[in-house]
């Protein structure tokens, strides 16, 4: 039991952290998730462990807190509100990385890494961008039918651009898609997990070490020249590399098949897309269903570094806090109406990328992904459709990292 | 309207060139912000303050 719990009255009732959606609204957030934000924009929540961390679900407090120096990601402290035991168990090994790095290190950690993902740079990237989901399509339209969209678009096309991006070969794409699975579900052992990330690491370590013989133009060779001039070690550098190479595939590739449901079961919205050409309306489209999805559901991590009144709670030093993210951007006062899937509504203050210094780093490289897939996708295949009952999708378990459905059977 | 950055603060998020792209640009090779005009015309405004309001690191500050 942790300090936090020691000042619950016994019989407090405590909103469970995760529950599962409803399987009528799939796409939306857990209703009694939403429902904590009509009481107070910060409550309390049990999670898998029976500790009780503070949950911030109102929009404007999530700003405040996830900007806040008072807060800290080092989940090397007890009373960090883990997702889930494997992470708990390996934390103890966890190095410093732009997950649970504060202030100066922070910094120095993110400033190696964000070369590559710039607003100019990705922008120069969608022709090719372009070109990849052009072929996709056209293999697809050119196969049997129905299609699993999964295999046949979204979880090649992220993987081709941040293996291009890494200098990955993408011919090893099912090694490492097997590996970055693991790491992202919660229905794992802290064996599997380890296993998995030395499975990741040795590859590429290996990967750095040919860059540092033959260097090329991508990220690798980078950390590569850096490994050489003394700034990085190898573990380190693996290390970033294996953040780069999961992040980069497995949350657009989430993205792309579970927006496309979204969009199948809202078939006015879905008009919008299908006859529009103007990038500045799919681009408003790719936010609002970012707003609406919002797949990493398990909310960002923090822990209080000291005592401090935040809107009405008394936050003692060592409390864990989540930030559960799909709450703040179903937050009706940011948000009117929430449920309703308006892709004309301006969202770009979302919080589907986080907020504060911890914001995703690739996030312009997966809009730009994002635009180019749903700009394309359905002005090419009109009757797209599903291939099953909506009722039959088996969505992944609410408290996986990332939310989602692996299996998205279409035709047309 | 003067327009303020703090670099030390900037996460390179790129926010700020999606939402105002003639008043900011990244640095190629870190990706921090750059000001290309302190000084945006009235007709840039509204994108600018957006640009402020969605910088994640709060690295962007407005005098009206």
């Amino acid at each position: 039991m942790t300090e936090a719990d020691v000042r619950l009255a016994p019989d407090e009732p405590v909103y469970y952290y995760q529950d599962d959606r409803d399987a009528k609204c799939p796409y939306a957030p857990p209703p009694g998730l939403r429902a904590l934000n009509d009481e107070a924009p910060i409550s309390r929540g049990r999670i898998w462990d029976g500790s009780t961390p503070w949950l911030v679900t109102g929009h404007a407090a999530q700003r405040a807190i996830l900007s806040d120096p008072r807060v800290s990601s080092d989940d090397k402290q007890a009373g960090f509100p883990y997702p889930n035991q494997a992470m708990a168990e390996n934390a103890p090994h966890h190095p410093l990385t732009i997950f649970n790095a504060d202030g100066a290190d922070h910094t120095r950690i993110r400033r190696m890494m964000t070369r590559p993902f710039t607003r100019p740079r990705m922008e120069a990237l969608r022709p090719e961008i372009q070109r990849f989901t052009d072929e996709l399509i056209d293999k697809m339209l050119a196969g049997p039918k129905p299609v699993n969209l999964t295999t046949a678009l979204s979880l090649p096309l992220p993987s081709l651009m941040i293996c291009a991006l890494l200098g990955v070969p993408y011919e090893d794409h099912e090694f490492f898609q097997k590996h970055a699975r693991v790491a992202t579900t919660s229905e794992k052992t802290a064996e599997d997990d380890r296993a998995a990330g030395e499975a990741l690491g040795g590859y590429l370590a290996n990967l750095l070490q040919v860059k540092m013989e033959t260097p090329a133009d991508d990220v690798l060779s980078d950390f590569a020249a850096r490994i050489k001039a003394g700034d990085l070690t190898l573990p380190e550098a693996t290390l970033l590399s294996m953040i780069l190479l999961i992040a980069g595939h497995e949350t657009s590739a989430t993205m792309i098949t579970l927006g496309t449901g979204l969009l199948l079961d809202n078939p006015e919205q879905l008009r919008l897309l299908r006859e529009t050409d103007d990038p500045k309306i799919v681009a408003n489209a790719v936010d609002e269903i970012l707003r609406y999805l919002t797949v990493a559901t398990f909310g960002q991590r923090r822990i209080a570094r000291e005592d401090f009144a935040f809107e009405g709670a008394d936050i003692k030093a060592g409390d864990g806090i989540i930030v559960p993210l799909p709450a703040g951007n179903w937050d009706p006062v940011a948000f009117p109406d929430p449920e309703r899937l308006d892709l004309t509504r301006k969202a770009t203050h979302h919080h589907a990328f986080g907020w504060g210094i911890h914001q995703c780093l690739g996030q312009q490289l997966a809009r730009i992904e994002l635009q180019v897939v749903y700009g394309t996708l359905y002005r090419r295949i009109p009757t797209l459709r599903l291939a099953v009952d909506r009722d039959e999708l088996k969505f992944r378990p609410a408290d996986a990292l990332a939310f989602g459905v692996s299996e998205l059977p279409v035709t047309w | 309207m003067k327009v303020v950055v703090d670099e030390d603060k900037c996460v390179a998020a790129g926010q700020c060139v999606s939402a105002a792209m003639d008043v900011f640009d990244q640095r190629d090779e870190d990706g921090i912000v750059v000001l290309l005009n302190e000084n945006p015309p009235p007709e840039l405004a509204d994108d600018v303050r957006n640009a402020a309001a969605v910088c994640p690191a709060l690295a962007i500050r407005i005098e009206e």
